[in-house]
């Protein structure tokens, strides 16, 4: 049976779990529809909120980050760290509380606690915006994975996942997606870690990858440890140490505590903890949920580091047993003809990864080019371009003196740079010849890398999509319901019927889903810098309000609404000095450098720091205005003490 | 609702655990794997020093154990209080 024959069966498999799932749990009320009839064990709703939580980019992407990164693998360690921290920060100071408030939606809580409409309402326009961003992401993973495994193009592949979406979320809605993300969760992580497994056996000789992480390398009798045998190679071949320090530790650590706050803050997790029967259950289920999600964040740094290993020893194979340059690179001839080799022109075909052979001496040479030399070979290539887009007619000669000149430039550089003991120029190198890895490479080849069988490459697949489907339904999910019960049900029309708003909840999940769909299909050029606007946002806006509604009794409604504006805007305009206002190309106001930033933060960790303005502004303000009604403080009351949560009122 | 006396000792009780866990959630991420970790690069965990195990691994499973021992305290202190479910 070929491989396409494969992905096919599998793939289809787990997506007829998912439609039969969504027959046997259609919603039959509100409760249902918005959170699963508040009936689902805490260890289930660990595993979803898993599933949930973990996206397109945990599954494919996040091992990559960590692995290939210039400044080395330790400084991404902020993922790690952040994206699974802010699990204790939603146990403790949110999901308790939250579920024994007992109601669907978060912009709900605020507008209560916060005793005003316009409270809500800038919530529901924060969880929009965060959820919508999240989503485009999530529809793009869905048919880039399609369009990778299933021959289909990128769009088709992004019908049949909304299709799929659509059957499940619109028919059961979080009753459907809680039970459908379970299944999801179980595909997603089996597709984790069978490769893992291997590839920590053939390096490490350690059956569990956490173990090959700080294991012995296996290859020359594990008297060198893997992470040693790592950083000698990258850097011998003029990489950053794998396990270097971060170069901004302050960056470093406000970039982890974002992660966190903005984890904690984000509505689609937060809206999991509704749908545990008590407040005991929303404590330990965060606690599961965690569980599941190390089961795949604890393998990630092994797979990442293991990945590159693999990578720098395919490309030199000397460094197997010695150093790097201690034996020739891999021949072109070798990537060919070894069936070993075959994955390298497998996923060459696929454009994640690239190679040229720059100096035509027939082998693939893999290294870091000096700083140096990769602005002459820019410059170079640059006059070259200009010289070949002249017009026929056009006078070359000035053309082609900047080449000779850029060529010189170029020469010269090459004999200043250093490889090992000898200067490229001596080497007969021009510049690093595997052009491109892409992160999304380290996950997707590995069982080809590790040599696994036909149906672990199919089960990847089938995981890929489980991931991205699994957040796409839960972000849907939050924006429908902020849709049909804090808009419709909450300031359109309050006296809608239950059948009536089940109906429109129903009608606002497939408007999500063709809307986000839509975006989908025509992404936004700026896709990838929202991400960072949604972590800072959701850190900045929604986690700050609960935490006081909460934790406060005298934050009132003028402290929280002009709190989260505060953070909101104040975030927003940070990211968008960097990355272009209003996401436009070419508007930044500063460059996007480290040397630009203001104490050295990053656009992407600034959402702590709008949690801070957040918080100051909510007290300064509230302490200025008066103190909330006795209703309000009697909520707090109550929500604080886990007596007395029954089933969500319909009130 | 329980009545106020016993809400306010138990939110104080419920305001202690918390802060330490929280201190134990700094020390283990911020504190180990970040901060601290020159000044600690001569302990190894296995193949990785002290402040990279925690950072990668480490403080993952101490949320966990984090989260768990938080969830088993609250209910002790629940009961003891009268405000369990």
């Amino acid at each position: 049976m070929d491989q396409f024959t494969l992905n096919l069966i599998v793939v289809g498999a787990t997506f007829a779990i998912y439609i039969g799932i969504a027959i046997w749990a259609r919603a039959g009320s509100t409760a249902e529809f918005y959170a699963a009839g508040q009936g689902v064990h805490p260890v289930l709703n660990g595993m979803a909120t898993g599933a949930d939580w973990m996206s397109a980019a945990s599954f494919i992407s996040m091992a990559g980050i960590i692995a290939l990164a210039g400044a080395g693998g330790y400084q991404q360690s902020a993922f790690l760290m952040g994206w699974t921290g802010g699990y204790v920060l939603l146990a403790l100071l949110l999901a308790p509380y939250l579920r024994k408030f007992g109601k669907f939606t978060v912009p709900e809580f605020i507008g209560d606690r916060f005793y005003s409409g316009g409270a809500r309402l800038v919530a529901v326009i924060c969880l929009i915006v965060i959820s919508v961003t999240y989503v485009i992401g999530q529809m793009r993973g869905v048919g880039v994975t399609f369009s990778r495994f299933l021959e289909v193009s990128t769009d088709t592949g992004l019908y049949i996942g909304a299709a799929i979406v659509f059957a499940y979320a619109v028919l059961g809605g979080m009753k459907g997606i809680t039970y459908t993300q379970v299944a999801q969760y179980i595909v997603l992580i089996i597709a984790y870690t069978i490769p893992a497994i291997f590839i920590s056996l053939s390096l490490t000789g350690n059956f569990l990858p956490q173990l090959g992480l700080i294991g012995g390398y296996a290859p020359t009798g594990g008297d060198v440890t893997m992470l040693a045998k790592l950083d000698s190679l990258v850097t011998e071949l003029g990489f950053t140490a794998y396990t270097a320090d971060s170069s901004n530790m302050f960056n470093m650590f406000l970039f982890t505590m974002s992660l966190m706050i903005g984890t904690a803050g984000l509505p689609h997790v937060i809206i999991r903890f509704f749908t545990v029967p008590k407040v005991a259950d929303a404590r330990s289920s965060a606690g599961w949920a965690l569980v599941f999600i190390a089961l795949l964040y604890t393998v990630a740094p092994a797979v990442g580091a293991m990945a590159r290993l693999n990578l720098t020893t395919t490309f030199w194979p000397g460094a197997v047993t010695g150093s790097a340059l201690s034996a020739p690179a891999v021949s072109l001839a070798d990537i060919e003809s070894k069936p070993e080799l075959s994955w390298i022109n497998t996923w060459k075909a696929t454009g994640l990864l690239n190679y040229e052979d720059k100096n035509g001496e027939g082998m693939i040479q893999y290294f870091n080019e000096p700083k140096a030399v990769a602005a002459a070979n820019k410059a170079l290539g640059e006059a070259k371009k200009a010289l070949a887009d002249a017009a026929a007619d056009a006078d070359k000669a000035a053309l082609e003196t900047a080449v000779t000149d850029a060529t010189t430039a170029r020469d010269a550089a090459l004999a200043e740079a250093k490889l090992g003991d000898k200067t490229l120029a001596e080497m007969g190198l021009v510049g690093n010849e595997l052009t491109k890895v892409d992160n999304d490479i380290m996950v997707l080849a590995n069982p080809e890398i590790a040599a696994l069988p036909g149906w672990v490459i199919a089960l990847v697949a089938a995981g890929g999509l489980a991931a991205a489907l699994s957040t796409a339904a839960g972000l849907l999910l939050a924006i429908s319901s902020a849709v049909s019960h804090d808009l419709i049900k909450g300031s359109i029309n309050p006296n809608i019927s239950e059948k009536g708003e089940l109906l429109a909840a129903r009608v606002s999940m497939g408007v999500a889903i063709a809307v986000a769909t839509w975006l989908g299909l025509n992404p936004p050029g700026f896709a990838a810098q929202v991400v960072a606007l949604a972590f800072g946002l959701a850190a900045a806006t929604i986690f700050p309000a609960l935490m006081m509604g909460i934790f406060s009794k005298r934050i009132n409604k003028e402290g929280a609404i002009l709190g989260m504006i505060a953070g909101l805007v104040f975030t927003a305009v940070y990211i968008f000095m960097y990355l272009g206002w209003f996401f436009v190309p070419g508007t930044a106001t500063y460059a996007n450098t480290p040397d630009n930033y203001f104490f050295g933060i990053s656009p992407l960790s600034i959402g702590a720091i709008g949690a801070l303005v957040n918080f100051i502004v909510a007290y300064v303000v509230s302490m200025a205005t008066k103190a909330p009604p006795q209703e309000v403080v009697d909520l707090v009351e109550s929500i604080r003490v886990p007596k007395g949560a029954g089933k969500a009122q319909a009130h | 609702m329980a009545d106020k006396s016993s809400s306010n000792a138990y939110w104080a009780a419920n305001i202690r655990i918390i802060l330490i866990s929280l201190v134990i959630w700094f020390a283990c991420s911020f504190g180990l794997g970040i901060i601290l970790r020159p000044a600690l690069k001569g302990i190894m965990i296995g193949g990785a020093d002290l402040g990279f195990w925690f950072a990668q691994n480490g403080s993952i499973y101490v949320f966990i154990i984090l989260i768990f021992t938080y969830a088993k305290m609250m209910g002790k202190v629940d009961a003891e209080h009268g405000v369990e479910e």
